[in-house]
């Protein structure tokens, strides 16, 4: 487990801080060497994660899963970030609850056409009202994620994606300590193009390196808008940051979407539209965008867990 | 005479090693049922705990007396990441400390991802110390910053931290900078609501924090976040100042052409305000051309005063110094 050493005097006289946490320390007590049971039939594991935030992971985490399921994959999305879950919110499901069966919690059924399904664990299904927040400190963030981990009930599932608070700290510490014997497929790494969010989000790669956690790739997001009116495109967070920050740490681009307002939209009005938000999400114009991310990572041809 | 902070036991957070995570119901290794509560029945760390100093946080009268030179305290709020919290503070430091009258402090608190020091172009510099203790970074004349970015011994080096960890450099921060008399001190914010802004609060509940100055966009999926953390200063006692809307609407550099990136379709901040009984300070559309200022280091306000955004952020500056009393 962790060890827990505060500064060194050392350190604070040279202004130079010791700036990792993650040093494993096996304790006698309390060895969990063993793969959680709930994952056991989880085929992959892929973790959205950025240093920086307000880039997209969650949008970012929606579209893969949307993509996954029109593919007619069995995904399941978790969402870890604990004081701002906006997963529930993306898939028109705020207001469902998650109840508890002997073997564990049942996960919130988004979609189901009997072979590809979409199943979502959120914090958010767990509050009574949408504006209580949930103020915690570290440890009961990460008794959280470890029940999260342990306790959810997914079933048969090809993919779990995982979706991360901003950040390089008790989640990440967590979620990383808690997936150490999973063995998870790797981290998709968002940014948006402006240096402000890459240097952040150089940091989340060290963090992967550090906890060695395999990184698929990066996504740009926000790259580019295209006038509604004169299809000129503007690049409101500048351009081409994602592709410079993968070249410069040997890291596979997935690609860039731009934004598009429509994808906001279509969120906001699913719950007054018939259709399914995964037929939906088809004709959107970044579904194929997305499609070519996943043939990236499909092309790493990692194997199944199973 | 400079102190030598390597002797200076006082100063330094308590020095302590936990054997294992705490659970998920602990006390608190500080409180005074450290040891002593249900959760520390067979947990590894009990002895430790028990063995802290107990009582009321020593440290919170220094701190008080830290800042008691600094007139106004504003914390920048939001629950969501990415909205523009720093990028709004750095334009708020770079309108107040254009007045030359004004001392104006900006202390960035996201611990993991701080992004104040290269906003204002000050990425590269390193802390130094005296007497009184650490120095922060000068911008200019009358605009010093504090960020855990200029104690990094790499630009890019990771800071993975527990939360507890977190919180004794937010405390040193406060005990130990040498802010000197300040107009204003301007406190940038991670997204969230955890250990930070817990810690920010109780370390200044004393010294009296004017308000709080909450960012967001104009989009539901923002808004909601947002939500939470107003639930939280509401919780936490801390006065909201007014709540600013950041990115919303753009117009295309070519054809003019009004658009909204970050849909309202709930009403936006405005509406929010209503519901929740808050100041709206305004509304500041996008232009694309702050991001480069913000990655060049440089202030957008100088550099393109005639932008409809420049005169929107000017017009919160006014309301927000009206709200604090500042004339």
């Amino acid at each position: 487990m962790y060890f827990f050493t505060g500064f060194s005097n050392k350190d604070l006289y040279h202004h130079r801080i010791n700036y990792c946490e993650f040093q494993h320390q096996v304790s006698m007590t309390d060895v969990v060497e063993e793969l959680p049971l709930s994952l056991s039939n989880v085929k992959h594991i892929l973790l959205i994660l950025s240093g920086k935030g307000g880039v997209g992971k969650s949008s970012v985490t929606t579209q893969l899963a949307l993509t996954l399921a029109g593919l007619g994959k069995k995904v399941g999305v978790l969402d870890i970030d604990l004081t701002g879950p906006s997963l529930p919110r993306m898939f028109g499901m705020e207001g469902q609850s998650v109840y508890q069966s002997s073997e564990g919690w049942v996960p919130v059924t988004a979609y189901d056409n009997g072979n590809a399904c979409l199943k979502l664990m959120s914090l958010g299904f767990l509050l009574g009202d949408r504006g209580n927040s949930v103020v915690w400190r570290g440890p009961k963030k990460t008794a959280m994620i470890k029940q999260f981990i342990n306790d959810v009930q997914w079933g048969e599932i090809d993919y779990l994606l995982i979706d991360t608070p901003p950040g390089t700290s008790d989640e990440h510490i967590s979620i990383a300590e808690q997936l150490r014997w999973a063995q998870p497929d790797g981290a998709i790494i968002v940014t948006t193009p402006q240096n402000v969010a890459t240097a952040d989000v150089r940091k989340e790669i060290n963090f992967c390196r550090k906890v060695n956690l395999n990184i698929l790739g990066i996504v740009e997001n926000m790259s580019g808008f295209i006038c509604p009116h004169c299809s000129e495109c503007t690049n409101i967070f500048s351009k081409g940051g994602g592709q410079q920050l993968a070249n410069s740490q040997k890291i596979d681009f997935l690609g860039s979407v731009p934004i598009d307002p429509a994808f906001v939209e279509m969120i906001e009005k699913q719950s007054s539209s018939k259709e399914q938000l995964v037929t939906l999400y088809e004709r959107s114009s970044l579904a194929p965008v997305f499609e070519s991310i996943m043939q990236k990572v499909f092309d790493n041809k990692i194997p199944s867990r199973v | 005479m400079s102190t030598d902070v390597a002797n200076d036991t006082k100063i330094l957070p308590p020095d302590y090693e936990l054997k294992q995570p705490e659970p998920e119901h602990c006390p608190g290794p500080e409180s005074d049922n450290a040891g002593k509560g249900d959760a520390c029945v067979g947990c590894a760390n009990k002895e430790v705990c028990e063995s802290l100093p107990k009582g009321p946080d020593p440290d919170i009268p220094l701190i008080t007396e830290n800042l008691s030179q600094i007139h106004h305290k504003v914390l920048v709020l939001s629950g969501k990441g990415g909205v523009g919290k720093s990028t709004f503070t750095s334009m708020l430091c770079w309108a107040l400390s254009s007045d030359e009258d004004l001392q104006v402090g900006a202390m960035d608190l996201d611990i993991c991802g701080p992004s104040l020091p290269r906003m204002l172009g000050c990425v590269n510099e390193n802390i130094h110390e005296s007497n009184t203790g650490w120095t922060p970074v000068y911008v200019t004349d009358n605009l010093a910053t504090m960020s855990i970015q200029y104690m990094l011994p790499e630009d890019d080096s990771a800071i993975i931290w527990r939360g507890s960890k977190k919180n004794a450099l937010i405390k040193k921060f406060l005990k130990d900078v040498d802010w000197d008399c300040l107009d204003y001190l301007i406190v940038d914010t991670p997204p969230g609501t955890s250990d930070e802004h817990i810690s920010i609060n109780k370390f200044m509940k004393d010294s009296g924090i004017d308000g709080a100055l909450i960012v967001t966009t104009p989009q539901e999926v923002a808004l909601l976040d947002v939500r939470k953390e107003i639930d939280f200063c509401r919780k936490a006692g801390i006065d909201i100042i007014g709540l600013v809307e950041n990115m919303s609407g753009f117009v295309c550099p070519n054809c003019k052409g009004q658009s909204e990136i970050f849909k309202a379709t709930t009403g936006g901040g405005e509406a929010l305000c209503k519901e929740l009984g808050i100041t709206f300070l305004g509304s500041v559309p996008l232009d694309p051309r702050i991001g480069k200022a913000c990655d060049d280091g440089q202030s957008f306000l100088d550099l393109y005063p005639e932008s409809p955004t420049s005169e929107a952020i000017l017009n919160v500056v006014e309301k927000l110094r009206d709200a604090v009393g500042d004339t």
